[in-house]
């Protein structure tokens, strides 16, 4: 086991709800959305009308300003409304699948005798360009840089996400495709990073032509942008790609069939899931669809895409997002608690801080709600952001310098380093109730938009 | 207030009495915890808040304070002899500290709550930990109207026209008893301001003075201090002082408190300990004092200053590194001032207002070399 990065600092959020490692049920596409806000630091252009026919793998999407970079639809059928919003802006593009399930061919490939240049061509034609991020700045790739390496986290550590082990467990000739093939795409090679526990009896310690790594700790351990920070972080004018490993399978996919197949395993979770397990479902399914898993009848439920701490709420007609693997459940705490803080032991509540009681039930499992339990105050106290943090910048420091749009100084704590995903522990044990991960958003598309 | 879709209520912004929108949502959130939900970014939220970080602050508190009033009472007793029972000793103290606390709390709150009301923002619990520090760091005889005034002073230049609570760079508490010290000298220092009920010409002065030797004859500092009291005094707290402060045992539990929770760095405190006992070594190796460097840790309000006011989150370092070099300055300046300052004995309070005005440097220096510094090791990675 070489290369193993032990992190000591971090939270696992015992939140209640782990899906069990079983398969309930597949669910038949029906309405599959496509949403243009899952792609970030992409401007849409619309490629396809109401009423148009599309194929898994046509083109729906297309970026405005690089225009070879497209979106393509993951189920084939037909374009049923386009939804916009304010302004005319496009919010989603609702596609109402048919029987047949055919799909573009784009031949069959050998990942190993692909150029460069092949790879780029076939990601793009696929509209599988999208899932290499940028870093800094959590954006798509741009396909003319060079990045320094491709980085991908073989696992989440996130709230009650997804195990990677088990839902992708029959993808190794994918993954080690996909991962022949982006490794064609820089010289610095193509990490993986595996979780130390089950390196042994991970599936994907097998993976050949990659520099793996052997993470330890709790979350945000398996966050790729921890990974990068302990592995080499990135300096100012470098850019990485991340790549998750979920869209890895699915590029292995593509070559080896041809085909674009986002098919995956969904994990549902959360305390307010009912029997929580994983269904076999595409990006884009209606929440409607899983209806068996919950009891929404007081209309009190979140439906978040995603996982408890980055997930995007979409409510109970919304649409996974394109990159999501995971449902979260919550209950939306309006019930006001009397005396919540002046109590002594508040058992029911999870806090990290022992200023509560539940370091007493380390073991213990919570149903946390949506409830931000007090008011917005300025940043009092000093020391609990870093210890959830596994990365050596100063964070308060950084959100500051976003707060303030102070470029140099964003800069000197590592804006470059980190995405909202990232920081998104800091605002789960903030007693201040700040919303870091939307303040470091913001400094974020401030530095887009002055490093243009 | 529940929500009303049609007009806003009757303290709502917009409603009839809306300028007291704060004020009610102060003691609203103070019964009830806020229906507010996440709106972006994390779904859940730890169930900390600053009001049960304050509050711990304030059972930190709680032994010092009862300590005091006892303290109070029995020094009373010392020179009067009226007081034969322990319970009497302590109703005596509480009914001379109760006030105040109350005069503390009233002008503070009073004050943080119209400020609040002007700003449109929710009121800050920061001022019930200032609030209650501030009696524990007064002489128990101090006018309350000038207490009224300090405290004024303090929440106003030292805490609102910055923004309020963590925004403040210098201890608002501290900022109250400076500014008694420096406008009202003769209730804050000397041999009459500590013990209530002392008679005349008989002199009140804390162990602390002692050290410093009306004569000159600095060298003799032990010997004055050991006459009156013995370690044990000093350690229980049996001596004159302002309200809190004497006892090391009451401060102690507020201590494990503050530390167990996290609300104070422990880092802090170590080595504010370690400065001072470095600077007291110093005094008595080269005979500047014969005090030896623990009693340091002992006398005045080094203890009091070191557990609960230099650990003040907002205005010590915020660095972790910041925070030894900070911690170590305010315990070695503490004694510099005890031993080099006659006029003044007590040291703590001009300390930890200095390395709070330098705290941001501090932090700015750490920051900049240990990010300098990861950019090297990216450099060379």
């Amino acid at each position: 086991m070489s290369n193993n990065i032990n992190l000591k600092r971090g939270l696992d959020i015992p939140l209640k709800g782990a899906a069990a490692l079983k398969t309930g049920k597949t669910i038949e596409p029906d309405i599959i959305a496509i949403k243009p806000s899952d792609f970030k630091g992409f401007t849409p252009r619309l490629l396809v009308r109401e009423g148009d026919k599309v194929l898994a793998g046509s083109p729906v999407l297309a970026d405005k300003q690089r225009t070879d970079i497209l979106v393509t639809s993951p189920v084939s059928g037909t374009v049923e409304q386009v939804v916009r919003g304010e302004k005319r802006k496009l919010l989603e593009v609702r596609i109402k699948a048919d029987k047949a399930g055919e799909a573009v061919d784009f031949g069959v490939k050998s990942a190993a005798s692909m150029t460069a240049a092949d790879v780029k061509e076939l990601l793009l034609k696929s509209g599988l360009w999208v899932a290499l991020v940028q870093r800094p700045y959590g954006i798509v790739a741009n396909p003319d840089d060079a990045p320094r390496a491709i980085f991908v986290s073989a696992f989440s550590t996130a709230p009650l996400a997804a195990d990677t082990e088990f839902t992708l467990k029959d993808e190794l000739a994918n993954i080690q495709a996909g991962a022949d093939a982006l490794s064609k795409l820089t010289k610095g090679g193509l990490h993986l990073s595996i979780k130390a526990e089950t390196y042994s009896s991970s599936p994907f310690h097998k993976v050949e032509n990659v520099i793996l790594h052997t993470v330890s700790g709790k979350h945000p351990a398996g966050n790729v942008g921890v990974q990068i920070a302990n592995i080499a972080p990135i300096r100012k004018g470098e850019t990485v790609w991340t790549v998750s490993l979920l869209m890895l399978a699915a590029i292995g996919r593509l070559i080896n069939t041809g085909k674009v197949n986002l098919a995956r395993k969904v994990a549902i979770t959360g305390p307010e899931a009912k029997d929580p397990c994983y269904v076999d479902a595409l990006p884009g399914f209606c929440m409607k669809e899983i209806a068996e898993y919950v009891d929404n009848s007081k209309n009190d439920v979140r439906f978040v895409s995603g996982n408890a701490l980055t997930g995007t709420s979409v409510g109970a007609d919304g649409y996974l997002g394109f990159f999501d693997d995971q449902v979260t459940l919550l209950h939306e705490g309006t019930e006001r608690e009397l005396l919540g803080w002046a109590k002594p032991f508040r058992t029911s509540q999870f806090s990290s801080s022992k200023a509560y009681f539940s370091w007493l039930f380390p073991k213990k499992k919570y149903p946390i709600d949506t409830n931000v339990h007090g008011g917005p105050r300025a940043f009092v106290v000093s020391d609990v952001y870093s210890k959830v943090l596994p990365i050596d910048i100063f964070p308060v420091y950084l959100i500051k310098a976003c707060l303030a749009g102070d470029i140099d100084n964003m800069e000197k704590f590592g804006i470059y380093e980190v995405l909202p995903e990232d920081l998104a522990l800091c605002e789960f044990v903030d007693p201040s109730k700040n919303e870091i991960q939307s303040i470091l958003q913001d400094g974020i598309n401030l530095m887009i938009k002055e490093m243009a | 207030m529940e929500e009303n879709k049609n007009k806003p209520g009757l303290f709502e912004k917009g409603g009839k009495l809306g300028f007291l929108h704060s004020t009610v949502d102060a003691f609203d959130t103070f019964l009830r915890v806020p229906a507010t939900v996440t709106r972006k970014g994390s779904h859940v939220r730890d169930s900390i808040d600053i009001k049960r970080v304050m509050s711990m602050v304030v059972i930190a508190l709680i032994p010092a304070a009862l300590f005091g009033m006892w303290n109070v009472g029995y020094q009373h007793d010392l020179f009067n002899g009226d007081l034969p029972t322990f319970m009497s000793k302590f109703w005596f103290g509480f009914w001379k500290v109760l006030p105040l606390f109350v005069v503390s709390y009233v002008v503070g709150l009073g004050i943080e709550f119209a400020s609040a009301q002007i700003k449109g923002e929710e009121v800050n619990e920061g001022y019930l930990v200032s609030g209650f520090l501030i009696p524990l760091i007064v002489p128990v005889d101090i006018p309350l109207w000038m207490l009224a005034v300090a405290v004024a002073f303090a929440v106003i230049f030292g805490k609102e026209v910055f923004g309020g609570t963590g925004m403040n760079f210098l201890n608002p508490a501290l900022l109250a008893r400076a500014f008694l010290f420096f406008s009202y000298p003769s209730k804050m220092s000397g041999d009459q301001a500590w013990i209530n009920g002392l008679p005349d010409g008989v002199s009140g002065a804390t162990p602390l003075t002692h050290m410093l030797d009306h004569s000159g004859e600095i060298a003799t500092g032990l010997e004055n201090i050991s006459s009156q009291w013995s370690v044990t005094d000093l350690i229980v707290g049996t001596m004159p002082g302002s309200v809190g402060e004497t006892s090391i045992i009451a401060i102690l539990l507020g201590a494990v408190v503050l530390l167990w929770t996290g609300v104070a760095s422990w880092k802090v405190m170590v080595s504010s300990v370690a400065g001072a006992l470095f600077v007291g070594w110093l005094g008595t190796a080269f005979g500047i004092t014969n005090v030896p460097a623990y009693y340091q840790l002992l006398l005045g309000g080094f203890a009091f200053g070191t557990v609960f006011m230099a650990t003040d989150p907002v205005t010590s370092a915020q660095t972790e590194c910041g925070k030894w070099i900070y911690g170590f300055l305010i315990g070695a300046l503490c004694v510099v001032v005890r031993l080099f300052n006659p006029g003044y004995a007590e040291g703590m309070m001009l300390a930890i207002l200095l390395m709070n005005t330098f705290a941001p440097l501090i932090d700015y220096v750490v920051t900049s070399r240990a990010m300098s510094k990861r950019a090297k090791k990216a450099n060379i990675a």
